[in-house]
């Protein structure tokens, strides 16, 4: 082996050693959660015991954090939906359409995403309490939607821009209706992309946290809302439990953002680096 | 996907033809526009007015705006209250250590990953998973799985190092909320500088190789100055993110102890949920609002700087 190979070699294996550290916490949630609260609070350590589904069953399985979970699945899924169904048309006008004032309405669109929760809690809380929205799936989903409208904006425009225009002008050639202008030729040419858009609008309602403590109580409250709950180990009989339902609230998100790996930045930068 | 640094338009000549069409289709876009000016615009606007009220929600008479010569005086009350300098310290404190760390960071991960090697993707794969991690589970697992100074992964550490066992979270409160941020945040900044990396015309490092340029020089000379603006990029976002963050302090300290590790969103989440004084709380928001719209502009700065380079 030559010294260029061997250093190679080591750059490499130093480099997924290093990845490995980083990822090392969530392993270890994940290896917890298959423990035994005896074994899960063992001196020292223990990394080889016979797994057992039993903080699956009674956490996850048989506690509430199916019901939470459906909670933050329904918010998640009407609110991207909603998103889209407004977001789709808006970037079609912004990008075929084109204004003088449609870079200025895109960047202030941004800016919006980027408004501080914090700053706008007061009047949303007095605004859902007047309307009756507070604890409620269809306040969030409103909510959420907005939120998520900029990143939809941004990232389908960005893919409408990639597509040839030959196409939409052979479609109207051919006497295709806006209507059918969407259906059967943007959307079908999208797909991808807005599968990719729909996972990164998951991953930020799915982890969303302030919005949601503060408006929802128990009926609508999502899964973020209940884990946030585990702010002491109760004793010393909690700490596998906790890590199942842990585990089991990030899943969804992980495996959503390995799946858009290759999106994920134009996402999180909205479209600012591609 | 190309690694191409682009903000999407539309090719000129398209827009052009499109525009003379005078088509009503460009009004599509109205119903987004009007969905986040209702979202977003009238509670902005209520929080301003609500700053100049006295409304408290245990005194379901203080509703009324205060009087054209008291309408400052939850700004003057604020900005006399050593409280709040305490909480925009911390605020700015939090954000620019996490900034730091993740830069570093997130630089080292990103020239690491930027070489082919077998388990590349692995290693990125693993690299982008703590930014994934749901926050309040990410402050759940730190403060009771790992850190716990009894039952936690760090009590064994301290133990085999030789030291006594020490709760982290309570001796260093401040430094526990940096650490654990910074280990979500990092994997952004890297995923910005490698597409940064990967955007670099390989013919430029090659004729630099020829001039024989060494790796430092070439670092310093070449790869910087081309990352420069996916740097910004990528630490003004984060700053605009990191100034937000809540559900890790709201989880590991509640802001404690004391005011140690409250931050603008933390005590705005105080005044108005536990105080119930709707008039501080929108105070303090316009402070958030203004902090952020500072670091909002500086971004949409570099935006345009970096598309009227592309443009060249």
């Amino acid at each position: 082996m030559t010294a260029h190979a061997k250093g190679n070699l080591i750059w490499s294996g130093g480099t997924l050693l290093l990845a490995g550290l980083m990822f090392f916490p969530i392993l270890w949630m994940i290896i917890t959660s298959f423990k035994t609260e005896d074994i899960a609070i063992a001196f020292p350590p223990r990394l080889f015991f016979t797994p057992t589904l039993e903080n699956w069953q009674q956490a996850v399985l048989s506690g509430p954090v199916l019901e939470f979970m459906g909670n933050t699945a329904l918010i998640t899924v009407a609110s991207t939906a909603l998103a889209l169904l407004l977001g789709i048309p808006a970037a079609y006008a912004m990008s075929y359409y084109r204004t003088r004032r449609t870079d200025g309405s895109m960047l202030w669109m941004m800016s919006t995403r980027m408004l501080p929760p914090a700053g706008v809690i007061v009047p949303l809380f007095v605004l859902f309490n007047d309307l009756n929205l507070l604890d409620t799936h269809l306040g969030l989903i409103l909510l959420f939607a907005g939120m998520n409208l900029p990143l939809v904006v941004w990232m389908v425009a960005g893919f409408i821009d990639d597509l040839p225009f030959a196409l939409i002008e052979a479609a109207r050639l051919d006497g295709a209706n806006l209507w059918q202008e969407f259906v059967s030729v943007l959307l079908p040419l999208l797909g991808p992309g807005l599968a990719a858009t729909s996972l990164l609008a998951l991953i930020f309602t799915w982890n969303e946290f302030f919005f949601a403590v503060n408006l929802t109580t128990r009926d609508a409250a999502p899964l973020s809302v209940y884990v946030s709950t585990f702010k002491a180990a109760q004793g010393d009989l909690f700490i596998a439990k906790m890590s199942a339902a842990a585990t089991a609230a990030a899943i969804p998100v992980l495996v959503a953002g390995w799946i858009a790996q290759r999106q994920l930045v134009t996402g999180l930068t909205m479209g600012a680096v591609k | 996907m190309a690694n191409s640094a682009a903000i999407p338009t539309a090719p000129t000549a398209r827009r052009e033809s499109t525009r003379r069409t005078g088509d009503a289709r460009k009004f599509l876009s109205a119903p987004a526009l009007v969905y986040l000016i209702l979202v977003t615009q009238v509670p902005f606007a209520m929080t301003i007015w609500f700053s100049f009220t006295n409304w408290n929600l245990l005194r379901p008479n203080s509703t009324g705006f205060i009087g054209f010569e008291r309408m400052f005086r939850n700004f003057t009350r604020v900005l006399g209250n050593a409280d709040f300098y305490t909480v925009l310290w911390n605020t700015v404190y939090l954000t620019v250590a996490v900034a730091l760390v993740t830069f570093v960071l997130g630089m080292c991960f990103a020239l690491l990953l930027n070489r082919p090697f077998p388990g590349r993707a692995l290693a990125r794969t693993l690299l982008i998973s703590p930014f994934l991690l749901m926050p309040v589970a990410a402050a759940v697992l730190w403060k009771n799985v790992l850190l716990d100074p009894s039952f936690g992964l760090s009590a064994w550490l301290f133990r085999v190092l030789g030291l006594n066992s020490v709760y982290l979270v309570q001796e260093a409160p401040m430094l526990s909320i940096i650490g654990i941020v910074s280990w979500q945040w990092t994997p952004f900044v890297m995923l910005i500088l490698l597409a940064g990396l990967q955007s670099l015309p390989g013919d430029i490092i090659e004729a630099a190789e020829l001039d024989g340029a060494g790796r430092v020089a070439m670092f310093r000379h070449i790869t910087l100055p081309h990352l420069r603006r996916f740097i910004e990029i990528a630490l003004l976002l984060e700053i605009i993110f990191i100034l937000n963050i809540f559900g890790h302090i709201f989880v590991i300290t509640s802001g404690g102890p004391g005011l140690q590790t409250t931050n603008l969103p933390y005590q705005i989440f105080l005044e108005a949920f536990s105080r119930w004084n709707i008039g501080r709380a929108s105070t303090y928001g316009i402070f958030a609002i203004v902090l952020a719209n500072i670091v909002v502009l500086l971004f949409l700065q570099v935006l345009r700087h970096k598309r009227q380079e592309e443009a060249l």
